[in-house]
């Protein structure tokens, strides 16, 4: 009966009855406890991922994902945690990232461990170099090179440095980097927060063959599309604690249900209500905008053409690469150094800015889009990195800085965008992404902007404090202010402008109004 | 929370910081021991802040160029040749003093501008445009001492900088054996610092923040007294402060107060900590290296005259090696070269570590190879508890 019942079903149920009842998982992690002095990151998680399968790991920031996987490859080593590793029912006990790599675990983190300065074939084989005596065995590295990157799916030229790679071709490089370690099981740390949609559809198709292969993989990430696409399981982490693990394979699972154990409540609307009152008041103006990057000879916008209007959200999207962050930055005090052509008009009048300081000075604000790159100031604690865009407010005869009125004013905005922190003290290299997004805003809020841009605001940022970050954006234009909101997430976009831009490929391809936009046709745009 | 608690848990949070304050006591306690109480002598003490006067303002200097990620070797030489510079504007274009100094230090100001156009405008980095001027400076310090070879500096005013004492009051029957301003000197600092340590708390206290327990406040307070007290005394029972001691802690103050209390030294720390970020909240990168470079050409003025006063004389080999002396102190004072990191008061304690290093065992009549290699040793001692500390993520 039992022979027969596996024969009627599909190859891919098959695979995963044997996969539980017949083999061990490859691995399971036992009843984990993981502290740090003062917070246990890790209380009692336990976790299986069954052989060939994409198994995702979902949870808000700071639950504990990112800890669990640095357990699991050995960066938290044997006995720096209580529990145990299972691999193919073998106790694991790794006293460093090398031992893990060994037994064929592979991590690829969302800042590729690429050499940029490498060629493709040297960066795969880079620390286990094919050998022939003592020299390196180049014809036979690019042999197996090119049968790893057609596996992989990538057509490139093995013997091209990586740097001249697309991110989402680099990161294809990293696969095909474990493939070539023999990885069985890899880890894959957010892998398409900065892949456009095409890469990330072609990663995804990548992955679901080398599963076919018998390559187990786990996926962290914040897309819960994403996981509703790919997952064969998924597991969700809360505040250190797995909550459950959920078959995907059976539909009993939708994005309501992962927020609703991720956030531990359900959340009705993602995008929060905001009575929609723009003005037609224009504030600022870009006519015939154009742009040239004088080291890549290269035209970054041409001929752009927008308005923004008082008190709406104006969104800004297009594929990677269209140039929306090139804009931003050519517009707040051009720091990349590009030649510009074109007019900036300010509330009717003329203006240029030839510093952020300038900008700022005439009312700009501009979150980046690399918060931890370019935005902030990770060595130094929440409350200088909340004052340092205009320290004006708090000097005393124009020179020294009252750190008392400092520590007044940074509490204030803890308060009232409730920044997560142990203190004002506290660097913030040691905050989590959401919050660092909101230190990030409060020290643009110090700066009180009538137009503040935001360049991908949600990047790396889990549900809950997506949320709140949005309600944030909504008192700010309740407040009067004007955003531009930059974003290649076509949901969010659609969720809370007033208003969109398309731009593809430095131009602008189509205006809309968001009421009247759904995603087809913004794809449409940003295509064409 | 009991007193004890909040002593221990005070010193595990600022285990850093307070590092180097011990290291500095146990190397004190050390010499002293060894020997016999000359180190710690009222003479001895009072050399020691001469020796490391020159050292230690190019070390201050240092501290900002390397907290904005740059290095400056160039800093050695230009101080020797700006030396010898006042040497020739005092006797060979019989300039008075007051005059001297003054134009020497803008000299300086201008040669740390060019560094800062070649870092800041041409994007050389710091390495190689210092190191060029390290050879320019070296070869210009010969050439102003070619025909003359040394050149003494006949005048009694310049010398004192580097080896006079602040005068005392005319009361021979008063105190005797004390310098008495000195002492006057020591109380006034140390009621200025009660004073503006219990302000500070007071209005802390207004704004509802948190503050230290009484206990622990008074505590302190009773210690840096007593710190005070014993430096002044110590001070005292020799000539009293020297000119030398008087320009270091006077430039020390400064800059404290420029790094920690003005925007300006918000600004210089930001562009350390993360220039792209510092540019793009409007703080204008450039303009900070300007500042920084400029002012460490100062300091390298104000080193060369510190060092030819001392020395009443102008040399050919002045300035050798200051800058890396410098360097060391300020790596020792727990300086990051990542950038962002760094106290310039931890780099004075850097410099007064070297060189009680080096007159601790000149003392013992150590042989001077040991001498390099003991002050290696501690350098790199230094620089891993400073690494090892900061690893440890407080």
């Amino acid at each position: 009966m039992a022979v027969t019942a596996i024969t009627i079903l599909t190859r891919f149920d098959a695979q995963k009855i044997l996969g539980e009842n017949m083999s061990v998982p490859i691995l399971e992690m036992k009843n984990i406890t993981k502290q740090f002095p003062g917070v246990k990151a890790l209380d009692d998680v336990s976790f299986k991922v069954n052989r060939a399968q994409i198994h995702c790991l979902v949870g808000e920031n700071g639950a504990g994902k990112s800890t669990l996987m640095k357990v699991l490859s050995g960066v938290h080593p044997y006995s720096s945690y209580e529990g145990e590793i299972y691999l193919d029912g073998e106790l694991q006990t790794y006293r460093n990232t090398y031992d893990s790599e060994k037994a064929g675990i592979a991590v690829i983190y969302q800042e590729l461990a690429l050499v940029p300065e490498m060629m493709v074939y040297e960066n795969i084989f880079l620390g286990h170099e094919i050998r022939k005596g003592i020299n390196v065995d180049v014809n036979e590295t690019i042999k197996q090179t090119v049968a790893l990157l057609k596996k992989v799916r990538l057509e490139v030229n093995p013997s091209m440095k990586v740097k001249h790679l697309g991110i989402g071709k680099q990161q294809l490089v990293e696969i095909a980097k474990a493939l070539s370690r023999d990885a069985r099981l890899l880890v894959l740390d957010e892998p398409t927060s900065a892949l456009n949609e095409t890469d990330s559809e072609n990663l995804f198709v990548i992955l679901r063959e080398l599963k076919q292969e018998g390559v187990t993989s786990i996926l962290i990430t914040h897309k819960l599309q994403e996981v509703l696409d790919i997952a064969d399981k998924v597991t969700i982490l809360r505040d250190g604690q797995s909550v459950t693990t959920l078959d995907n394979n059976n539909g009993e699972v939708n994005e309501d249900v992962l927020i609703k154990h991720m956030v531990g409540r359900s959340i009705e609307n993602i995008y929060p209500d905001r009575e929609k009152k723009s003005k037609d008041e224009i504030i600022l103006e870009v006519r015939h905008w154009n742009a040239y990057d004088p080291r890549l000879e290269r035209q970054i916008l041409k001929d752009v053409n927008l308005k923004l209007k008082k008190g709406e959200i104006l969104g800004i999207t297009g594929l990677m690469g269209a140039g929306r962050t090139e804009l931003a930055r050519s517009i707040f005090g051009n720091t990349d150094g590009y030649r510009l052509e074109g007019e900036l008009v300010l509330n009717g009048e003329p203006i240029s800015f030839s510093s952020p300081h300038k900008a700022i000075n005439a009312g700009l604000a501009y979150v980046t889009e690399d918060r931890k790159g370019d935005g902030l100031i990770l060595i130094q604690d929440v409350k200088a990195n909340i004052t340092i865009a205009n320290l004006e407010r708090i000097l005393t005869r124009g020179l020294f800085i009252d750190a008392n009125a400092e520590i007044r004013d940074a509490r204030e905005f803890r308060d009232s965008l409730d920044i997560r922190t142990p203190s004002i003290n506290q660097l913030v290299l040691y905050l989590s992404g959401g919050n660092q997004q909101k230190v990030s805003l409060a020290k643009w809020l110090y700066v009180d902007p009538d137009i503040m841009i935001l360049d991908e605001p949600t990047r790396g940022i889990d549900v809950g404090a997506k949320y709140e970050i949005f309600t944030i954006m909504n008192q700010m234009v309740d407040q009067g202010m004007s955003i531009i909101m930059i974003s290649s997430e076509l949901p969010e976009i659609l969720g809370m402008t007033d208003r969109i831009y398309v731009i593809s490929e430095g131009r602008v391809t189509g205006e809309v109004m968001t009421q009247d936009a759904d995603q087809e046709t913004i794809m449409r745009y940003a295509t064409m | 929370m009991t007193f004890l608690q909040e002593l221990t848990q005070n010193l595990k949070r600022n285990i850093r910081e307070y590092g180097m304050y011990i290291a500095l006591f146990v190397i004190f306690l050390f010499f002293s021991v060894a020997t016999d109480g000359m180190f710690i002598s009222s003479r001895n003490i009072s050399n020691l802040f001469n020796q490391m006067g020159y050292i230690a303002v190019l070390a201050i200097g240092m501290t900002l160029v390397i907290v904005i990620r740059h290095i400056d070797l160039s800093v050695g030489f230009l101080a020797g040749f700006l030396g010898a510079v006042a040497a020739i504007a005092l006797t060979q274009w019989n300039l008075p003093v007051w005059a001297v100094i003054p134009l020497v230090l803008v000299f300086g100001i201008g040669a740390g501008l060019i560094t800062a156009l070649m870092v800041a405008k041409f994007g050389i980095p710091a390495f190689v445009a210092t190191l060029a001027g390290w050879l320019i400076y070296r070869g210009a310090l010969l050439q102003v001492t070619l025909r003359t070879g040394t050149i003494i500096i006949p005048n009694p005013a310049f010398n004192a900088i580097g080896n006079g004492y602040i005068p005392d009051l005319p009361l021979p029957n008063f105190l005797p054996g004390l310098h008495k301003v000195t002492l006057l000197i020591g109380l006034l600092a140390a009621i200025l610092m009660v004073i503006s340590s219990i302000s500070s708390r007071r209005k802390k206290i207004e704004y509802d923040f948190e503050v230290s327990s009484k206990n622990m406040f008074i505590i302190s307070l009773i210690f840096m007294v007593i710190l005070i007290g014993i430096i002044t005394y110590i001070l005292a029972g020799y000539n009293g402060l020297s000119w030398t001691a008087v320009i270091v802690l006077g430039v020390t103050l400064i800059y404290h107060f420029l790094t920690t209390q003005t925007f300006l030294g918000r600004h210089i720390y930001a562009v350390g900590g993360n220039p792209e970020a510092a540019e793009l909240s409007g703080i204008s990168v450039s303009k900070i290296t300007y500042i920084v470079f400029g002012s460490m050409g100062m300091l390298s003025a104000l080193s060369g005259m510190l060092y030819a006063s001392r020395l009443q004389s102008a040399t050919t080999t002045a300035g050798t090696l200051f800058e890396l002396d410098a360097i060391a102190a300020a790596y020792v004072g727990g300086v990051s070269s990542a950038g962002g990191v760094g106290k310039v008061t931890g780099s004075l304690i850097g410099a007064i570590v070297m060189i009680s290093l080096t007159n601790g065992m000149n003392l013992m009549g150590i042989d001077i190879s040991t001498q390099y290699i003991v002050r290696g040793a501690v350098l790199v001692a230094a620089v891993v508890f400073d690494v090892a500390t900061r690893k440890r993520g407080i």
